[in-house]
């Protein structure tokens, strides 16, 4: 019954998952709501080992769960889940999706911009970009290391100059990392290699 | 695949090249964490392993119809001539006979243990403990198949087991005689085990002897070295898992010095499942529920016997007997602790998985050194 209501109230649904999908997550659902009230909190999550283990477990918790709230009901559950299911299946679908799909490329690099994005004001800023690379990267790297990454990254991706990235910035960047060619990288290293100054044309070699 | 394997292949199928010597850091590599997180929120491991295994096909008990459909008239007359049969015929039969299996223990073993320590005694224990075990058995219409019997446990050894519910101590202890090793409990429990004691030693602890490892350990030794005593039976796994798997086994079996019999035992979920969810339901409820399956039908196999190899430590070898078990039970052999049935899961895991990826990141910095440095600038441009 439950299933069948999600359906009818939710048809972005019906595009971006399929029947049997939603009756196999809803039985997932069940197995994790220890406290069998009909929604989950962050220790049901918690709860799960694998998770648990993963660096950014607690920021994957917090896409569930809507602004202030504690609590996520299955609806809100799958339609964050519904983000991963991969493209090439929107193609199988009778029904042509009537808004954007949940799981369209531009949706789900706004899920992995909301993952950098802490405070949910649209920017990643140096502060935030540094605590989401220290979440991944433990006591295993110095602050200093980690904020020269965190500089150049927001370098390569700001075009705006205001020191943040915004969610067209973080588009673009994904974008030219499709793009990137042999012949980019190649200007770059010549580059470099003027700079240093360094002569020894032997090792130029064959490129 | 592993972390750095599957990091590079996402940074791949952006870029065409080779990558050596791509930047150190990629805000792409978020989608590795991101999607292996929801993988595992969607399905995971190890949780499934502490509820009962879904079965492909129902078989007629209501436990273990996960999502109540109605499919036809036929098979709910099926069902419910079924629910007759189980509780109005065998439920009465098996109830009796527990009782007598358990009350003619208590009795036998106490009469037994008024005898002089002795050869006598020891037979007579045997018989008497291996009977009652045997009714016990009819009780729970248990359908026992053994394989390999001359591999049984033999004295001064340690037996190990994969564990499911208290029933597998039943199936064991019907076919050989063990040694016992727990915490003594209250009540009816407590009356069983000190008067199993009286006939033959068993090794039960006091609650507050259990948190002691050093105190455990020197009896089990001890126990061991008197070849006279009977093998011990112990579940290293610590708590009842779904049959599915074998979970992380406790090294504190393995550090003693004595030849493992390994056993493997795996029930037939489709006449009743032995999986006790101890968080779900009590012991009483639990042994009713299995009283009023169609049957238990389980395969024991008894393997050959290990002992620890030179320059192999107990953890190793542990985990050598876990993957004999596993795979002649044909169960999914794990690293995860079944303890996280209720615990949670250590930090360590969560610093080596940063570790992987730090060093990622930081290896690739080394190769682009500074500029000064010749040989990581011939590296870097040598694409």
């Amino acid at each position: 019954m439950v299933v069948k209501n999600c359906l009818l109230l939710c048809p972005v649904f019906v595009s971006a998952v399929s029947h049997s999908q939603i009756t196999r997550l809803y039985s997932r659902f069940t197995s994790l709501d220890k406290g069998e009230n009909g929604t989950l909190s962050r220790e049901d999550f918690q709860r799960i080992p694998e998770l648990a283990i993963n660096p950014l477990g607690d920021r994957i918790i917090n896409a569930f769960f809507p602004e202030g709230e504690d609590q996520v009901n299955f609806r809100g559950f799958m339609r964050t889940l519904a983000h991963f299911r991969p493209i090439e299946d929107n193609e199988k679908n009778k029904n042509p999706p009537t808004s954007e799909p949940l799981n369209s490329r531009t949706n789900k690099l706004l899920f992995a911009f909301r993952l950098y994005d802490l405070d949910r004001d649209d920017k990643i800023s140096r502060d935030e970009l540094l605590q989401v690379l220290r979440m991944m990267v433990g006591v295993n790297i110095s602050d200093e290391q980690l904020g020269s990454i965190a500089d150049r990254t927001i370098q390569e991706a700001d075009t705006n100059g205001d020191n943040s990235i915004s969610f067209s910035e973080f588009i673009k960047a994904d974008d030219q990392r499709h793009e990137r060619t042999w012949k980019h990288r190649l200007d770059t290293h010549i580059v470099t290699y003027v700079t240093a100054g360094v002569t020894n044309a032997g090792s130029t070699g064959t490129r | 695949m592993s972390l750095e394997e599957e990091i590079k292949e996402i940074r791949r199928s952006g870029s065409n090249k080779d990558l050596d010597a791509a930047p150190e850091f990629e805000m792409s590599d978020i989608f590795y964490f991101a999607r292996r997180g929801v993988e595992s929120i969607m399905d995971d491991e190890v949780t499934k392993r502490f509820s009962a295994e879904e079965l492909e096909s129902w078989n007629l008990l209501t436990r273990s119809n996960h999502n109540f459909h109605y499919i036809s008239l036929r098979l709910t007359v099926l069902w419910g001539l079924g629910l007759l049969i189980r509780y109005g015929i065998l439920l009465p039969l098996r109830v009796t006979l527990a009782f007598t299996g358990v009350g003619l223990l208590v009795f036998l073993t106490s009469i037994v243990g008024l005898f002089p320590n002795g050869r006598m005694k020891n037979f007579m224990s045997e018989k008497v403990h291996l009977m009652c075990y045997r009714i016990c058995v009819r009780a729970l219409t248990a359908i026992i198949t053994y394989h390999d019997s001359e591999n049984k446990p033999k004295n001064g050894g340690i037996c190990v087991a994969n564990h499911t519910s208290p029933i597998d101590v039943i199936i064991l202890a019907s076919d050989g005689c063990y040694a016992m090793v727990g915490q003594i409990h209250g009540g009816l429990m407590g009356v069983i085990q000190r008067s199993m004691v009286k006939a033959c030693p068993h090794i039960w602890f006091e609650r507050s002897e259990v948190k002691d490892r050093h105190l455990v350990a020197k009896r089990l030794s001890d126990h061991v070295e008197d070849k006279s005593k009977l093998p011990i039976l112990i579940f290293p796994e610590g708590t009842c898992i779904n049959n599915t798997s074998v979970m992380m086994f406790k090294k504190g079996s393995f550090e003693i010095r004595a030849t493992v019999y390994p056993v493997a035992i795996k029930y037939d979920p489709r006449f009743g499942d032995a999986f006790w969810n101890s968080s779900k339901f009590g012991m009483v409820n639990y042994l009713l529920r299995m009283m009023s399956s169609w049957a238990i039908v389980c395969s024991v196999w008894y393997l050959p016997p290990m002992s620890r190899e030179e320059g192999e430590d107990a953890v190793q070898f542990a985990n050598r007997v876990k993957a004999a078990i596993a795979r002649q039970g044909g169960l999914v052999d794990l690293l995860w602790d079944g303890g996280l049935k209720r615990g949670k899961v250590k930090d360590t895991f969560k610093e080596e998985q940063q570790k992987l990826y730090s060093k990622m990141l930081v290896g690739t910095q080394e190769d682009r050194s500074p500029v000064t440095n010749g040989p990581g600038i011939v590296r870097t441009a040598g694409l």
